[in-house]
């Protein structure tokens, strides 16, 4: 294979790896907006969540900073998808019977604190150093065939995740959900623990996201409080499921998958022009991104899959 | 003690001003549009950066670009309405609430192409302050901050119970189908709200600029505190925000006071999550804020 | 005269219509009430003749002139009062400020109306400073009642106006409605206590599942055995 060859190879993998790691993120959005109707917009803090418990819990000792467990990486992501889901757990019983606004500044304020986490404790989180020596479990076989196995297992997690979110959408509990979003007062009045099914529905869309933030910080081997810039994520992921179409699972996954191509397929054009026409064109792209969404919201409110009207 | 006054007290009333000042928007446009506008920590920004330019281009004053600044990003906020939130009116607030954020992230990338990313100030060097009493040292654009935002929530006190503009605002917001079975023409409200939260978030910002420095995060990282304050007020009562606005900035000022001993109560690093403890403190002790909110919705 | 006339409404909040051809008129100095059961239509009817409302097929005429496809805003200008069943004053604003909103597209000066609604309503006079919120069932209704008056509507729309009130309270607001209509203002009155509103009407409409059943003068109304069987208790 001629390096070129392996370079768009290695491009592809990268971008259908992060790309499903992404979809991932959307499913729990999904979960908890699509179907709960309970508004994130701390999407990165429970990302930055689970990528740093599983970089801590996943890294062999380094002085001077907690770690040193160095267990295996499915170990490690479940892991963090309990731990975000904690989190998330606990933010949902302070906030979840608040009306929808309430919760979302709440979430600001928990992505906040997670942040400020980050930076200030470095004995946990390494600080602005942040933690390296992430290692992918096919990491031995070398480019691309290792990019190739770390792919396999995030479509793999995709597929879990998804067929998860999928079963819990069929079910009584799912449908309960549903019925709540749309009207709540119907659903209490049928006896139903309103609260009880919201904090469910948020707590696990957390564990997912964290769950997501772990597969990146083995995706990039290395976790810094800026490898992710949190705004950006958070309002990608959301972009993403209102594009794809919210309530519906695969809208999630293919909004995830068209957003990130259009968004890393601008990084590709931008790469090649001088740098100071880059960092324009970086800003430019967001501006565009985020008229996308108005353009969705405005003209196609069910997105690209709208949810299909069940029973 | 006059450590205490000039490094945690003075710092605060500064600070708190700036939340107030936000938190008046917020509240304004929740009571009347009734929906959270994350975009207003960037409408912050803009006004920041517009009076940056004119202060850069004429040579003028921080404090008296202050008025361009305002009406610059008043003209923005009517524009951003018409274009992004008039054409959802009739879709559940919450999607308003997206757009909003939309609008947030677009304000900001739009700011960063015009004016750069690197960390701007509006005047270079040191600033004397005055010194009374011998100690007590005040900054003359503290002393700025602090009257103009007195001029301002009474500018806003007397529109709101004195004159027929506000009377409609506040009926609008009490009861909005009745404010429509009077005549009250609900657009023209709508577009007074923005008007007076364009002005007075482009206001919070230069006061920011002046108190600091400029970067485009500036006004996205002031969200929450400013959330906060308007709800710690009782979101949608545009007294409590203002009340709100101080109780968050020296809290947030006082909170790393040496209370005990020599270090600080709480480490700087952690100031804004103050704002967001008191935040969730409130709605649990009281969900409908500090003073006695709004029920219902 | 016939201030107002609708005919044929249908239409409802979404895709199942909850009038399903109603008939209202007002004639200018008369009270016009219409009772029937919860879920009758009856606010929807106002609120139709309000312009709050799609309608999918029907006329509404306010002195002589259609007001399809008019506002709200401009049916109100054009001279039509409303108060709602719920929500009917702003309870944060006093009851100055009340009625104030009530003139609010008046262009001559507030104050004498505002003298003659105290006149209409003396109770309201003493609490004039008072938020309307903090004042009691009956006083919220006056309020509710003077700042629609305030514009000196030709046509005003009542929506239960005496709704929780004590009998002794429902008897005074009614002997207000009955002073308003003598000053030639044209009054239409939903009321849920059928019998006495009836016996004060000049004109009853009777309302279910969203068409008119009987209609007729209040004392036919009151006194015809289907009516009293079906809609006034016997
Ligand atoms: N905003 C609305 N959206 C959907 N349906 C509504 C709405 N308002 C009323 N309805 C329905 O329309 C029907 C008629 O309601 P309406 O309020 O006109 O009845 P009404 O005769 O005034 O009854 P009541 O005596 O209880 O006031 C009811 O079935 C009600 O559930
Ligand atoms: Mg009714």
């Amino acid at each position: 294979m001629t390096g070129e060859m392996q370079g768009y190879l290695l491009y592809a993998l990268s971008l259908l790896s992060l790309g499903g790691i992404y979809a991932i993120l959307a499913l729990g959005l999904n979960l908890q907006w699509g179907m709960a109707g309970l508004f994130n917009a701390g999407i990165a803090g429970f990302f930055a969540s689970g990528a740093y418990t599983a970089a801590i819990l996943g890294t062999p000792p380094v002085a001077g900073r907690l770690g040193g467990f160095d267990l295996p990486m499915p170990v490690t992501v479940a892991a963090a998808a309990l731990f975000s889901a904690a989190i998330g757990w606990a933010v949902g019983r302070l906030c979840i019977r608040l009306r929808t606004d309430y919760l979302a500044i709440a979430t600001i304020g928990i992505a906040e604190i997670l942040r400020l986490i980050v930076r200030n404790e470095g004995w946990l989180t390494g600080g602005s150093l942040g933690i390296s020596g992430i290692v992918r479990p096919f990491d031995g076989l070398g480019p691309p065939r290792a990019d190739i196995g770390y792919l396999a297992v995030v479509l793999g997690c995709l597929v879990l995740v998804y067929i998860f979110v999928e079963r819990a959408g069929r079910s009584p509990w799912g449908r309960t959900m549903r019925a709540i979003r749309d009207d709540e007062r119907a659903a209490a009045a049928l006896g139903k623990d309103v609260d009880a099914f919201r904090l469910q529905a948020f707590a696990l869309g957390s564990g997912i996201m964290g769950g997501a933030g772990a597969l990146t910080a083995y995706y990039f081997r290395f976790l810094s409080p800026d490898a992710t810039e949190p705004l950006l994520t958070t309002f990608l992921v959301w972009v993403m499921l209102i594009a794809g179409g919210s309530g519906n699972n695969r809208g999630a996954i293919l909004g995830a998958f068209l957003v990130w191509t259009l968004w890393s397929s601008t990084e590709l054009v931008t790469g090649r022009l001088p740098a100071d026409w880059a960092a324009n064109l970086a800003y430019l792209r967001v501006l565009l991104i985020g008229l996308l969404l108005q353009v969705v919201l405005q003209r196609f409110a069910g997105g690209i899959l709208p949810e299909r009207a069940r029973r | 003690m006059l450590a205490f006054v000039n490094f945690y007290l003075i710092p605060g009333v500064i600070v708190g001003s700036i939340y107030a000042l936000g938190a008046v928007g917020v509240s304004l446009i929740f009571a009347i549009l009734r929906f959270a506008h994350f975009a207003h920590g960037d409408l912050m920004t803009l006004g920041a950066y517009l009076a940056l330019s004119l202060v850069a281009a004429a040579g003028l004053a921080p404090f008296l670009a202050l008025p361009f600044a305002m009406a610059g990003a008043i003209v923005v906020a009517l524009v951003v309405h018409r274009l992004f939130y008039a054409p959802l009116a009739n879709r559940p607030t919450i999607v308003l609430l997206i757009a909003s954020f939309g609008v947030a992230l677009m304000l900001r990338s739009a700011i960063q192409l015009l004016w750069g990313v690197q960390v701007e100030t509006y005047v270079q060097g040191i600033q004397r302050p005055l010194v009374f009493f011998d100690d007590l040292r005040i900054a003359e654009r503290h002393i700025y901050i602090v009257l103009a935002t007195v001029v301002a929530i009474v500018a806003l006190h007397v529109f709101l119970t004195a004159t027929r503009a506000g009377k409609a605002m506040r009926a609008v917001a009490d009861q909005p189908e009745l404010a429509e079975l009077s005549g009250i023409d609900r657009k023209a409200v709508v577009r007074q709200v923005w008007v007076i939260g364009g002005g007075l978030a482009a206001m919070a910002g230069v006061f920011l600029g002046i108190d600091g420095e400029l970067d485009p995060n500036m006004g996205w990282d002031l969200l929450l505190p400013v959330f906060a304050a308007a709800l710690l007020g009782g979101i949608g009562r545009p007294y409590g925000a203002i009340a709100g606005g101080y109780v968050i900035g020296l809290a947030q000022e006082l909170a790393t006071y040496p209370w005990i001993g020599a270090e600080p109560l709480l480490s700087p690093g952690y100031k804004s999550a103050v704002a967001f403890a008191l935040m969730v403190g409130l709605l649990l002790w009281r969900p409908q804020g500090l003073l006695r909110g709004r029920e219902g919705t | 005269m016939r201030i107002l006339e609708a005919q044929g409404l249908i239409g409802g909040y979404g895709a199942m219509d909850i009038l399903k051809g109603v008939d209202l008129f007002a004639e200018a100095g008369r009270l016009g009430v219409v009772v029937g059961p919860n879920g009758a239509g009856k606010s929807t009817a106002l609120k139709a003749v309000l312009g709050m409302l799609e309608l999918r097929a029907g006329s509404i005429t306010f002195e002589g002139e259609s007001l399809g496809g008019l506002s709200t805003s401009a049916r109100i200008a054009r001279g039509i009062g409303a108060v709602p069943q719920n929500d009917n004053i702003f309870q944060g604003m006093t009851v100055l400020e009340n009625l104030e909103m009530g003139g609010y597209l008046v262009e001559s000066p507030l104050a004498p109306r505002i003298e003659r609604m105290f006149a209409i309503f003396p109770p309201l006079a003493e609490k004039r400073r008072q938020p309307a919120g903090e004042l009691s069932g009956g006083q919220r209704q006056m309020v509710a009642m003077a700042r629609a008056l305030m514009a000196e509507p030709r046509l005003l729309l009542l929506d239960e106006p005496t709704a929780g009130l004590s009998p002794a309270f429902r008897a005074d607001i009614f002997a207000r409605i009955r002073t308003i209509t003598e000053e030639g203002v044209a009054v239409l009155m939903v009321e849920q206590n059928a019998r006495e509103a009836l016996a004060i009407a000049d004109t009853g409409f009777v309302l279910a599942a969203g068409a008119n059943r009987f209609t007729g003068s209040g004392a036919e109304l009151v006194a015809d055995p289907d009516v009293r069987a079906a809609f006034l208790g016997g």
